[in-house]
């Protein structure tokens, strides 16, 4: 039996707004408990909700860039349930009609291919505080400084086929929601969450089987595997006679399994209805059309443009434009060095490894754009050979100053001098006896790569630095005129 | 001094016949001494009122008297008040301190008005008899064995008895107009959005409002004219400045059309009550008013939509008194369960929990549709009605509560009989119009309101209309006996 994996993925994005979706206090992360947390978000009696219009903006600006229809009227609607970190009882949400309609967007997956992937809808809400259930001696403390932290909940159709598929879904709406600026994207502070509906089904059949929801999945590594996990609890329930139960579950990544939350809590009836403390949000035509006009350059269309400017394969751009900042980076170092193909090469290259390895990202990288730059100008004239380049590199991520100044320091500078290099060539060729002997005897077809051996010790005896295609002709001339 | 109404203490107070200090004095002794007949106030503010009364006079002194400069008044405890506890009328909340000014109290703040203290008032103003106060019943000035109505009783009761001369009330689905009735005085419930809501705290938010009672129309004009203002903390208040309502106070009301729906005087109307209101109406046709029947059709829906549509509110409304933050907790909670269950199952009263339960019910999945959505519609219809109805019409006009004050008591155990006693005055609400009671006689020895409603934002000529009778009559200057 061949069984095909069915997910829809729930995404939550924190937007970066300053203050709160209904309140003026502060949406910054890390502040002391309920430091930020005003009357409203407190749900004080008397306290009203007075609406971000900047969230509003923020949310249209995501949907024009899934392609998606906005809601010219949506309506704010209250999710009524009990929850210590839910201060007013209800969480005020979108329901019927929600800013965003239906949209879709094109994923890329690893091996080259794409696929579209439909939006079903995307939604306003606040986000709740947090309960601390350590450090309370059997009480738990409540922290409301999260709570009216405006989010969009982006809704997928059941369109993908694959953890992977998932996975590139997901990197994707990290993209947009970074490069349009309206979240930072932060998974790690909670600032994009996931939750994924999980349902596998023989290949071929029609019906969605049922599904069982994963909540919370808060890394791309943690969405793979609990998805690849949780598929297979299916297909091995399915195939040993059992049936999967509509459930909501949680992924424990320590034991690589996924485990039914108590089901009270997916039996709620949240009897919503529409919030009578908000008025509808109308949007004007002449509103959206001017966030359309305001959208930055999205990544698919940068992809392009990054293809055809720069004469960059799909891949590389593609790898190139995930991210806005490193986009950015790129578009820097290419301009700035003229060479755009040797500035993705060590950008996806050398940089990327540097930046792992260090666990940093390219907006606090060592090496500047600048820096990067002006290394690959001296690659390109000839100053420095690639491979001294890698150790001027690491040198400028150490903070030895820009290549030139590592360059001169270290007395790195390739040796282009015809005299300097026919020194080295012939005092090679002095020192190599039964070497010159044998090539004088082999045949005239192997003797290209014996040629190998006087180059290494030409480089060896240079520190590296002699400009190998001088050597290259040089040695042969000499070695040739010995015949 | 005790008499004087508004615009009087105004005169006098500019014309240096008495000060701020003395009349507050007055009245907070007469509090003192009165009102434990009455039970009209939760908390009385005499310190704060008498340092108020003060400045009140230092700027009388210096001619920089604002508005209401030195003016005493006292705010229903619904109107947070910034360090001084606001219960509404709730166990929930009787230790509750806000650390805000609701705009409203904030507005006659800076009109200079002197707080003397929160009003009595059903809880979580859910009642139509004041007698689901955590504090007690307020008992009718005109009648101490009787209800003043509900749910603004102790604002109503405490101007009939002349312990202030106006008070801030709110109105769902009649809790001004209807004590107001009951009390022999005049009460306003503005134009839904025209007085923020900010700092009142909710029953049914798509209902509320605020608004003055006072004993003359020209009292609750000048206290409107304060209280009504633009407010960017309540996203439902209309943009509108404040206004000076009573600049048309003393236009001629010859040629006002007046509309009589003859649903307003059918089957449970009192025919005493009947008969004062029609009286009323003669009186206007002598100042030159004309009389136009008219229907308003889906008016028998209003009474059940409303009890859909304000619980359905006030469920999610309430849901924040959980004990968690502020107000009441349970002693000793076992666990998460247990501390919601028993704090409010103890916080709160059996009105507001019947609502509760109702409001949960109506919006339960699988009843949302028949009780909750068909309420809408019919809130839509009823506004239609009105609507077609000041095509013809001005103003509307009608008896404000089909009986006078009953006994305490004597509608406890039946909530339907109770409900239906806000028949003529829930309509307006559903359709978010402004409307305004005022003495128009007595039945069975107790006085007798007659509603005025106006068109959206028309409250001038609502009360152009009512002060044009109460040159005509003396009803507004009746005075309760237990007050003598």
């Amino acid at each position: 039996m061949e069984w095909e994996v069915v997910i829809g993925l729930e995404v939550h994005v924190q937007l970066a707004t300053q203050s709160k979706i209904f309140s003026g206090a502060s949406t910054a992360f890390g502040a002391d408990p309920n430091t930020q947390a005003c009357a409203i978000d407190l749900a004080m009696p008397g306290t009203l909700p007075v609406p971000n219009e900047e969230a509003f903006r923020y949310a249209v600006m995501f949907g024009l860039a899934m392609n998606a229809g906005i809601g010219k009227r949506s309506v704010f609607e209250r999710k009524n349930y009990f929850y210590p970190d839910l201060p007013k009882g209800y969480q005020t949400t979108q329901l019927e009609k929600p800013i965003v309609g239906a949209g879709q967007i094109e994923i890329h997956l690893e091996d080259g291919s794409s696929k579209t992937v439909r939006l079903h809808h995307a939604h306003l809400e606040e986000d709740a505080g947090k309960s601390l259930h350590e450090d309370f001696h059997g009480m738990s403390g409540i922290d409301l400084n999260r709570a009216g932290t405006p989010l969009i909940e982006i809704v997928s159709e059941p369109d993908m086929r694959s953890a992977a598929e998932a996975v590139a879904y997901l990197k994707k709406i990290h993209s947009i929601v970074t490069y349009l600026g309206i979240s930072d994207g932060d998974m790690s502070q909670g600032s994009l969450r996931c939750d994924a509906n999980v349902s596998v089904r023989l290949k071929g059949e029609e019906a969605l089987g049922t599904r069982a929801e994963i909540k919370n999945l808060n890394s791309f590594r943690f969405i793979e595997k609990a998805i690849k996990v949780e598929a297979q609890r299916q297909i091995d329930l399915i195939e040993d006679g059992g049936k999967v139960v509509q459930e909501t579950r949680l992924y424990d990544a320590d034991k690589n399994e996924t485990r039914s939350m108590r089901s009270k809590e997916v039996a709620n009836d949240y009897r919503y209805f529409p919030c009578p403390d908000l008025l509808p949000v109308v949007l004007s035509d002449e509103y959206i059309e001017q966030v359309r006009g305001d959208l930055p350059e999205l990544p698919d269309a940068k992809c392009a443009r990054f293809e055809k400017d720069y004469g960059l394969s799909a891949y590389d751009a593609d790898q190139v434009t995930q991210e806005r900042a490193t986009a950015d980076y790129f578009e820097q170092v290419a301009a700035e060095s003229g060479e755009p193909k040797l500035a993705a090469n060590w950008v996806m290259g050398e940089l990327a490894a540097l930046l792992n390895r260090e666990e940093k990202s390219i907006a606090d990288s060592p090496v500047s754009a600048v820096h990067l730059a002006g290394l690959i100008a001296r690659i390109k004239d000839n100053t420095i050979s690639s491979k001294i380049a890698k150790q001027v590199f690491e040198a400028m991520a150490n903070g030895d100053g820009d290549a030139d100044t590592v360059i001169e320091a270290k007395g790195l500078k390739q040796v282009s001098d015809t005299g300097a290099i026919e020194k080295l060539v012939d005092d090679v060729i002095a020192a190599s006896g039964a070497q010159v002997d044998n090539y004088r005897n082999a045949d005239p077809d192997k003797r290209p790569k014996m040629m190998g051996y006087f180059v290494g010790q030409i480089m060896k005896a240079s520190k590296g630095q002699a400009n190998p295609q001088m050597i290259n002709k040089i040695l042969k001339d000499k070695l040739d005129a010995l015949l | 001094m005790h008499q004087l109404t508004i615009a009087e203490i105004i005169r006098g107070l500019r014309d240096r016949q008495f000060s701020s200090v003395e009349i507050t004095s007055h009245l907070l002794e007469r509090i003192q001494q009165l009102d434990g007949h009455y039970n009209s106030f939760i908390t009385v503010t005499g310190e704060q009122a008498l340092a108020q009364a003060a400045a009140a006079d230092a700027r009388l002194a210096a001619g920089d008297a604002p508005a209401l400069c030195g003016v005493p008044i006292a705010h229903k405890d619904i109107f947070c008040t910034n360090g001084v506890r606001t219960s509404c009328g709730s166990k929930m909340l009787d230790n509750f301190v806000p650390p805000y000014d609701a705009t409203v109290v904030d507005n006659f703040q800076q009109a200079g008005a002197v707080s003397l203290g929160k009003t009595n008032m059903d809880e979580f103003a859910m009642g139509s008899s004041n007698e689901s106060s955590f504090y007690g019943a307020v008992k009718n000035p005109w009648d101490l064995a009787r209800i003043p109505g509900g749910s603004s009783g102790g604002s109503a009761a405490a101007v009939a008895a002349q312990l202030v001369p106006g008070t801030t009330a709110t109105d769902t689905g009649g809790s001004i107009r209807q004590p107001a009735a009951m009390t022999g005085t005049t009460g306003l419930k503005p134009t839904y959005g025209r007085v923020s809501r900010w700092g009142m705290i909710a029953f049914a938010s798509s209902l509320d409002q605020g608004g003055p009672i006072a004993r003359t129309a020209e009292d609750a004009a000048l206290m409107l004219s304060v209280m009504a203002s633009s407010d960017s903390k309540d996203s439902t208040c209309l943009d509108r400045p404040q206004q000076d309502y009573t600049a048309s106070l003393n236009d001629s009301i010859a040629g006002l059309k007046i509309g009589v729906p003859r649903e307003y005087f059918g089957e449970g109307l009192d025919g005493e009550v009947g008969a004062r209101v029609q009286e009323a109406l003669k009186q206007y046709e002598a100042l030159g008013a004309e009389l136009v029947e008219i229907s308003l059709p889906h008016s028998k829906l209003a009474v059940p939509a409303y009890y859909v549509i304000a619980p359905a509110e006030a469920s999610a409304n309430l849901s924040r008194f959980d004990g968690v933050r502020y107000g009441y907790r349970c002693e000793n909670p076992a666990d998460l369960r247990d501390l919601y269950m028993r704090s409010r199952g103890e916080g709160f009263g059996e009105e507001v929990k019947r609502r509760i339960l109702v409001g949960t019910y109506a919006l339960s999945a699988g009843y949302y549709d028949a009780y909750y959505n068909k309420a809408q519609q019919i809130r839509r219809l009823i506004k239609q009605d009105f609507v077609d109805a000041f095509q013809k019409v001005d103003v509307i006009m009608g008896p404000t509560a089909p009986n006078p004050a009953f006994k305490l008591g004597e509608k406890n155990a039946d909530p339907v009989a109770m409900y239906l006693e806000d028949i003529y005055t829930i309509a307006t609400n559903l359709a978010g119009l402004p409307g305004m009671s005022l003495p128009c006689g007595f039945a069975h020895g107790l006085p007798v309101g007659l509603q005025i409603i106006g068109n959206y934002l028309d409250e001038t000529r609502m009360l152009n209309a009512a002060h044009q009778f109460q040159q005509a009559t003396n009803w507004h200057q009746q005075t309760a006996p237990a007050a003598e």
